[in-house]
């Protein structure tokens, strides 16, 4: 069986229609995150491991009251406590959350309080599941160091891709990997979901992946330019995607397919980490052929224009 | 041909088998829950999969740089008045932040020359002496190499002195080691301990063990005790509150002691709990040679004065000293069984160097982990069968040949991490399943490849060659720069994406492995079995 044979698309005809699709998406998330960042100060909800606090997970007997567990809360002398479900309905599962302490010797009297105040306020026996409390400079290294390895990431690709390929090939490869993380943060922002240390290894997984799909048609293009020094760079590109569409499809669809399964039925811990992934594997497919390979011609125009001889080696006026 | 490739389809199973081993070791037997049993023994579980407690210490090591440095104070002192040279003072003008600095004051100008010899003679070693004309002194600070040195050690003892401890819980496999880029941190991980206070009460107890002299007291409170000084404390005493079990009632008492203490911590070499001929419980406790030798010296010369045994920060004992004590004596109190016993232990495994702050703690709970467990592994399975099925339907035959390689490479994987002992944990698993996704990519690649040779019109061995050929470049540069992403992770990263980035990165190398050696043979298998004009199955 075979899907995608004598395919013949002109991609790059369509680069207007996707760069639309990718302003509103890139712009939708922008503004997401800056209202997030305008009501809490930062730009996407943040996991407890970056913004420090005590957050404690308890599974009920009862399905929970939130509103008496807040009361609870509350007669016990607790500020500021932050009451939500946590996983699906029947777990009984509530998630308690206590803001960052400045002083870190009273780090875990937050669990301890909670649990006292539930215990003499609320009539429904529980078992702690899960507590995490995290100090003010854990969170803020944390922070550091997450968006440290980000960049060094997208460096370390940069390079190598340099070396492997030309610059232009490296800068599309970033340029597109950026995109994709942008719009998945977004995607954070807009679903107000909480990004955690296991999420940012997603989208550093992500930005593997979208770099992986990109390479493939960059290398067909290379062999291609290699083999015919006749056609023009559009023609060649656009030839090169639909030479590698059906990889491109199956691949990501098998991986998406997995990384659905483990959005579905991997559980409430790790549903941060298959969301992004599941955002970050369509939008990486996309990326490539709609911003990687648009921006290599774009390159090539611009360099055309200014009068410079061409960076990539192909004829400058497409022979029709 | 048909040789090479029986060799090549030998080594396969060779490499299959050893990583086999890796996984199961010996197996006891072949039943369902011996394999699982063997397995367990190889492949660890992380602490988010098996429950238990996290938590991330920074040592103070001020504090025992302070100690140093409270030392040194003393010894200038003696040193001085033993060469007869007269000062004001010495003392350390910011205790707190810079403990490695001592401010020497109040020098007679002529005797400055020997001042600075007799401080040259013993100290310059570890510190940096500097003369301070402004008032008649001299700065001693600690040299930074010494200083890291220090805080380094301390670090180690500290590591030590908990490893000690947690010992005493019976925890299997417990993580203790340094952590995070050289802040003094201290990460400690215990499996199947949910009750954090008990752990916290075990290693954090800074029982440290004390004598100092006794200078005034006791005292109702610290007005009282700094009234008999006039008003401000000398830098070389300290104010210390007694137990109430001391005076018999619960008032405070407060005492007046020298600083720097007789004996302390490390100097006492055992401890036991014991009665004396009232019944009452004490510990009794030896002191080192070094340590006796400097008791002896300092309680032969002080008979008929006080001495006090302070305890976590409190006085607990106050001793008169009858006779000169050489290395051996017993603490008298009322103390409770536990306290006993705790004291004794705490004294057996050596005091922290230093206090401990807490920055993180976390708890998993074991059946919050034996869920993700379960999560994880059908979420993994469903990932597998799907891929599997789909590459049966879509590529026919050579789908047979993608599925076995997936297959190997899940075993090779396995196997690589039952032999680098690493551990798995919940973002490992997700690893495992985006490994399946991104493996299958590779054959994918291939496949594809062949597909559209054969189209061109090349006989299938030409096809299956240049298929290869050409997806082997594009294979090699994808999987180098998704390992470099995963080193990445794996540097910055803590526990659970280390795990992640270790099976994601083994996935990669083992797909390597399957995707281009192992489904080549398998192809060239099925093409020495092909009839002249058949074509491959795919």
């Amino acid at each position: 069986m075979e899907l995608f044979h004598s395919v013949n698309v002109d991609w790059l005809g369509k680069k207007w229609y996707f760069l639309a699709f990718s302003m509103i998406f890139s712009v939708a998330g922008i503004i997401s995150m800056s209202l997030h960042w305008a009501h809490t100060g930062s730009p996407v909800p943040l996991g407890v491991d970056f913004r420090g606090g005590t957050q404690v997970e308890l599974k009920f007997a009862h399905t929970p009251d939130i509103n008496r567990i807040r009361q609870a809360t509350e007669a016990a002398g607790i500020k500021d406590a932050e009451v939500t479900t946590y996983d699906v309905p029947s777990q009984n599962e509530v998630l308690i959350s206590l803001p960052e302490q400045t002083n870190e010797s009273a780090l875990d009297v937050g669990r301890q309080a909670i649990v006292d105040a539930l215990h003499a306020h609320y009539d429904n026996s529980f078992t702690v599941e899960n507590v995490h409390v995290v100090g003010p400079t854990v969170g803020h290294q944390l922070e550091k160091q997450a968006g440290l390895a980000t960049l060094y990431s997208l460096l370390g690709m940069l390079v190598y891709l340099w070396f492997r390929f030309q610059l232009i090939y490296g800068v599309a490869a970033v340029v597109a990997c950026f995109h994709d993380t942008l719009i998945t943060v977004g995607a954070f922002a807009l679903t107000d979901r909480e990004i955690s240390l296991t999420v940012i290894a997603a989208i550093l997984t992500l930005v593997g992946y979208s770099m992986n799909d990109t390479i493939v048609v960059f290398d067909r293009i290379r062999e291609n330019l290699r083999l015919s020094r006749r056609e023009a760079l559009p023609d060649v590109v656009n030839r090169s995607i639909n030479q590698t569409l059906s990889r491109t499809v199956l691949t990501s669809g098998l991986t998406f397919l997995t990384v659905l399964s483990l959005f579905i039925f991997g559980g409430p811990v790790l549903r941060g980490f298959s969301f992004a992934l599941v955002i970050g594997i369509l939008i990486g497919t996309y990326s490539s052929i709609a911003v990687a390979a648009p921006m290599l011609v774009a390159w090539q125009d611009w360099r055309a224009k200014r009068g410079k001889t061409a960076v990539l080696p192909a004829a400058k006026r497409s022979r029709a | 041909m048909k040789k090479n490739l029986n060799k090549k389809i030998a080594l396969i199973f060779a490499f299959l088998l050893v990583c086999l081993y890796g996984i199961f070791g010996v197996p006891s037997g072949l039943s369902g829950k011996a394999l699982l049993d063997a397995m367990s023994k190889r492949i660890h579980l992380g602490l988010d999969l098996r429950g238990g407690a996290h938590l991330i210490l920074q040592v103070v090591v001020s504090e025992a740089v302070g100690e140093e440095t409270d030392n040194t104070m003393a010894r200038i002192q003696q040193d001085l008045k033993a060469a007869h040279l007269t000062f004001s003072q010495v003392y350390k003008p910011d205790p707190k932040n810079r403990p490695q600095l001592v401010q020497v004051e109040g020098i007679d100008p002529n005797q400055s020359g020997a001042v600075r010899s007799v401080l040259d003679n013993k100290y310059s070693n570890e510190y940096d002496i500097a003369g301070n004309s402004a008032d008649n002194g001299f700065t001693v600070t600690m040299k930074p190499l010494v200083l890291t040195a220090l805080e380094k050690k301390t670090d180690e003892e500290a590591i030590e002195t908990i490893r000690d401890r947690v010992d005493s819980l019976g925890v299997s496999e417990p993580v203790i080691q340094e952590y995070g880029l050289g802040d003094n941190e201290i990460l400690v991980e215990l499996p199947g301990i949910s009750d954090l206070d008990r752990v916290k009460e075990i290693i954090q107890s800074t029982a440290r063990l004390e004598i100092h002299a006794v200078l005034g007291g006791p005292f109702p409170d610290e007005q009282a005790a700094l009234a008999s000084v006039g008003g401000t404390l000398p830098p070389d005493q300290e104010l210390v509150h007694g137990s109430g079990a001391l005076t018999g009632s619960e008032a405070d008492s407060v005492y007046l002691l020298q600083r720097v203490a007789i004996v302390a911590g490390s100097d006492f070499r055992s401890a036991d709990p014991g009665t004396d001929q009232n019944g009452m419980r004490t510990v009794r406790f030896t002191l080192t040679n070094e340590a006796g030798d400097r008791f002896y010296d300092y309680t032969s010369k002080n008979v008929g004065r006080s001495m006090a045994v302070v305890m976590g920060g409190r006085v607990r004992e106050v001793a008169n000293i009858e006779s000169a004590i050489r290395d051996s004596g017993e603490i008298r109190g009322s103390f409770t069984p536990e306290e006993v016993e705790i004291l004794s232990k705490m004294l057996r495994t050596g005091a922290l160097p230093a206090s401990l702050h807490y920055i993180e703690t976390s708890t998993v709970g074991a059946s919050l982990g034996a869920d993700s467990i379960r999560q994880g592994v059908t979420a993994a399975i469903v990932g597998v069968l799907v891929v599997m099925a789909f590459m049966l339907f879509y590529y026919r035959g050579s789908g047979i040949n993608a599925d076995l390689a997936l297959f190997l490479n899940l075993v090779i994987l396995l196997g690589f991490m039952g032999f680098s002992q690493a551990t798995l944990t919940l973002p490992g698993i997700a690893g495992v399943i985006l490994t399946i996704g991104m493996g299958v990519d590779s054959n994918v690649l291939i496949f594809e490849r062949i597909r559209e040779e054969m189209r061109a019109g090349k006989p299938p061995s030409a096809a299956v060659d240049q298929g290869f050929a050409h997806a082997w470049t594009t294979i090699f540069d994808t999987h180098v720069t998704t390992i470099v992403s995963a080193a990445i992770l794996f540097l910055f990263g803590t526990g659970p994406v280390k795990g992640f980035a270790v099976t994601l990165t083994f996935g990669l190398a083992a797909n390597l492995f399957t995707a281009v050696y192992v489904s080549r043979v398998i192809f060239e298998a099925h093409l020495n079995k092909l009839k002249p004009g058949e074509l491959v199955s795919i």
